[in-house]
């Protein structure tokens, strides 16, 4: 049988590195019931005897006010684990132990391991591990998750205290007079009346009603209002007691108090410190440069360009070998299946959604291998100390930018990897304002229609003309940021308090674990659902296609084309080499062409997506869209990119190659409607309207809610069609 | 000896925790971890737009926002 154990601890204190080296690659990621917190489990298997160990969140605290603090909490409760192993940093003990002694105020058996003991032997600190175990009451087993040293003696000690079945007694420290009457009155009450006895303690239960914990004095409001009411009066005489003595509150003079019992402890010999515990670490020399007021933001930004670089540029290279790998499938389906509806399904429906989910995999791959790096060496957390302020201003945290800067900050990111990029971010109402804003940015597959209509429209000044789309997509996203700040998620910024971890050199195998999680997680949660989206989409695009008649059009235009000018078979010209053909034949087969794209055209504009794209003109020509383009918007919600490509059919050029539009960008300079002021309008719809289909599967995903991806593809393209629509009819006053 | 609030004190500036106000999420969490009356704290160093703050406590190093250290207050020599 295996026996449950948690793994808990403050945030860098090794807890992940320990649960790898624990379980190894037997790990598997879930949710929890409800909720959006993960929940990381694995099997541990050793000469003690088999463990089911969950990686329960890293916290500094067991309070009510934050998802992950109630989850981690509702769930030692709830499936009591036999035993929580709390990870505590032997170099940074006093804090450490402040979590530990919620576990035991909880009393659920406590294990400590003591991590991280070569770093705290390193700095001269002693500690007296069989003192320690004996003033906390519970055993504690040093170790080091890194290197795997102590885990053996770990899992026995673990073994032999479930063994054992020892009862566990929660801890009762003072609080300070005036706290311990109330407590032993309110537990009183608790006693006689079991209120809640059947899930906490009677003492545990009164300690957070004094701290104002709303989840337990919700569920107590529920269970026996009475009860509850009598418990808030002793509450509220002792919080005006304490305000009018010592001018302080019961929660503050509780944590307080905890961290004077940890104090008391440590005091008695247990913590001997060779050296000045302020010393300055060799960490805190490195920050010295690394976040200087002037060294810092410039070693930032070489930083980000490097991760950039790695991800994008290295990136692509697998990126290439997917799409050469699908471009094959694509041409071996073509030899293979007759012309048609189904040769279509499987080549534009199904092989390009599944290239086109796939090959993101490589970029969001590199990206988290490059982000766990930054996370890990603790440099993330430097970045989130220099940036916030500037972020803090447009309601976001300093840990935005990682997204920001992924999703096209610097042109040519890409939104699905920025999206996802915002794990890294604890506030939740800062994380959602910007994994909903990030799609502003100018993700790689925008640049093929900026390099379009500016190659069109503004030639002279094509460097300038896509620095000024980089700023208008920044300040945008920023504004964005803000409006949505002090409306749909407004409230007070959470409290940004924050460790800087000293700097360490990630470990491989926990890089690797990371990684592979992120990128199997895409896989399988978003793979399924923008497959579907993407068949979807390419039926709007192509039914109900022309009808016999229509069909009966085109062709009867290729009989005339053909009569009098060759003798050689239609079939033939077209299968055969142009080099091959006499010049007669080859002005025929020319032509056919054109007659292709005029149908390919006919069909695009008969589709549901043209016949959407047609219905729409009569709004859309306030902003100075036609149906053509129209219809080129609509199809850039499977992808950006797909924008140049349909529009090149709309225009009967056929599919023009995202990478080659010379010959569309000439078109359009001397289309019909077309000007610079049509450009810059569509140029600013592409930047704001709604993501692409992929990114919107993310949003919902990361979001936890489809109502959140629902509001991005909505909100994005009226505020986009709202900034088109000025921008063109202001210009339009004013060019008039 | 002076009180004065943390946002006050300059780089490389030692003190101690006399007081925390503040109640809620923010007390909470300036409480958990180890921002408590008692405490030496040291100003490591500030931001390059001079907010947040860094400092030392407890042998670790702690950021927190100007506006969340206004409700610190430190005895300095």
């Amino acid at each position: 049988m295996s026996l449950a154990i948690a793994l808990a601890g403050n945030p860098n204190s090794g807890k992940t590195t320990l649960f790898n080296t624990l379980t190894g690659a037997r790990q598997h990621v879930g949710n929890y019931p409800g909720v959006i917190v993960e929940k990381k489990q694995g099997i541990c298997t050793s000469r003690a005897g088999q463990f089911n160990v969950v990686d329960l969140l890293g916290t500094y605290s067991l309070s009510a006010y934050s998802l992950e603090e109630v989850v981690a909490r509702d769930f030692l409760v709830n499936e009591s684990p036999s035993m929580i192993v709390n990870i505590v940093d032997a170099s940074n003990l006093e804090r450490n132990l402040y979590l530990s002694v919620q576990f035991m105020e909880l009393g659920i058996p406590v294990c400590v391991a003591l991590n991280m003991m070569d770093v705290a032997q390193k700095r001269g600190i002693r500690i007296d591990i069989d003192r320690l175990s004996q003033l906390l009451n519970v055993p504690v087993v040093p170790t080091i998750a890194r290197s795997g040293e102590g885990k053996t003696q770990l899992l026995e000690t673990i073994a032999a205290q479930i063994a054992g079945n020892k009862e566990v007694v929660p801890l009762k420290i003072s609080y300070g007079m005036d706290i311990d009457v109330a407590l032993d009155e309110m537990e009183g009450i608790i006693r006689s009346d079991k209120f809640l006895t059947g899930i906490y303690p009677a003492r545990w239960t009164a300690l957070k009603y004094l701290e104002n914990d709303q989840q337990i004095i919700g569920l107590g409001k529920k269970k026996n209002p009475e009860v509850d009411a009598c418990l808030l009066s002793v509450v509220k005489r002792v919080t005006r007691h304490l305000d009018a003595t010592l001018g302080t509150h019961p929660e503050g003079m509780i944590a307080d108090q905890r961290y004077g019992f940890i104090h008391s402890i440590l005091k008695q010999n247990v913590v001997t410190y060779a050296q000045d515990p302020n010393r300055l670490q060799q960490s805190d020399r490195i920050d010295q440069f690394v976040t200087n007021r002037f060294a810092g933001p410039v070693i930032m930004v070489a930083i980000l360009m490097g991760l950039y670089h790695f991800t994008f540029t290295y990136g692509a290279i697998p990126m290439g070998w997917f799409e050469a790998f699908f471009g094959w499938l694509g041409s071996v389906a073509e030899g293979a299946l007759p012309d048609g509806l189904l040769k279509s399904l499987v080549i534009s429906g199904i092989i390009d959604g599944v290239g086109g989910v796939l090959g993101f995999v490589p970029l969001i791959m590199f990206m988290f291998l490059g982000i766990s790096f930054l996370e890990d060496s603790g440099y993330l957390a430097r970045m989130a100390y220099m940036l916030d302020r500037v972020f803090r201003t447009f309601g976001l945290h300093g840990s935005s930018v990682m997204a920001f800067i992924v999703s096209g900050g610097i042109a040519g990111g890409c939104a699905v990897p920025g999206v996802m990029a915002t794990r890294t971010l604890k506030s939740p109402k800062e994380r959602l304002a910007t994994l909903l804003t990030v799609p502003f940015m100018n993700c790689g597959a925008k640049l093929p229609v900026f390099v379009l209509l500016v190659a069109a429209f503004f030639s002279e000044n094509k460097a300038l003309a896509m620095l000024a789309i980089t700023l208008v997509s920044w300040v945008g996203a920023l504004l964005v940021a803000r409006l949505l700040r002090s409306t749909l998620i407004r409230g007070e910024a959470t409290p940004f308090v924050m460790e800087l971890p000293p700097y360490r050199l990630p470990t491989l195998k926990g890089l690797l674990i990371h990684t592979w999680e992120r990128t199997w997680q895409y896989v399988k949660k978003a793979g399924t659902v923008i497959l579907g989206i993407s068949i979807l989409l390419w039926a709007m695009m192509t039914f109900p296609g022309l009808d016999l008649d229509q069909k009966q059009v085109f062709e009867m235009k290729r009989i005339k084309l053909a009569q009098g000018m060759t003798a050689t078979p239609l079939e033939e010209i077209k299968t055969a080499e142009p080099a091959a053909l006499s010049p007669g034949d080859l002005s025929v087969k020319q032509g056919l062409v054109q007659i292709d794209m005029q149908e390919a055209q006919a069909g695009l504009k008969n589709s549901f997506a043209g016949r959407m794209g047609v219905g729409l003109e009569g709004v859309s020509k306030f902003a100075g869209f036609d149906w053509r383009t129209n219809i080129a918007l609509l199809g850039g919600f499977v992808a950006k990119e797909v924008v140049v490509s349909t529009l090149g059919t709309a225009y009967s050029l056929g599919q023009v190659d995202p990478e080659e539009t010379g010959s569309l960008s000439e078109r359009l300079s001397t289309a019909e409607g077309w000007g610079p002021l049509t450009a810059v309008s569509l140029i600013i719809f592409t930047i704001f309207y709604a993501p692409c289909f992929v990114t919107v599967v993310c949003i919902a995903k990361e979001a936890g809610s489809w109502k959140w991806a629902a509001f991005s593809v909505i909100f994005n393209t009226a505020l986009a069609f709202g900034l088109s629509v000025a921008v063109y009819q202001i210009g339009s006053l004013i060019m008039s | 000896m002076a009180t004065i609030k943390l946002r006050e004190m300059q780089v490389n500036q030692a003190g101690v925790i006399v007081s925390v106000k503040g109640t809620g999420e923010l007390g909470r969490r300036i409480r958990d971890m180890g921002l408590v009356p008692g405490k030496q704290i040291k100003v490591q160093g500030k931001a390059p737009l001079l907010d947040p703050v860094c400092l030392r406590i407890m042998g670790f190093t702690l950021t927190l926002r100007n506006n969340e250290a206004d409700y610190i207050l430190v005895e300095v020599n």
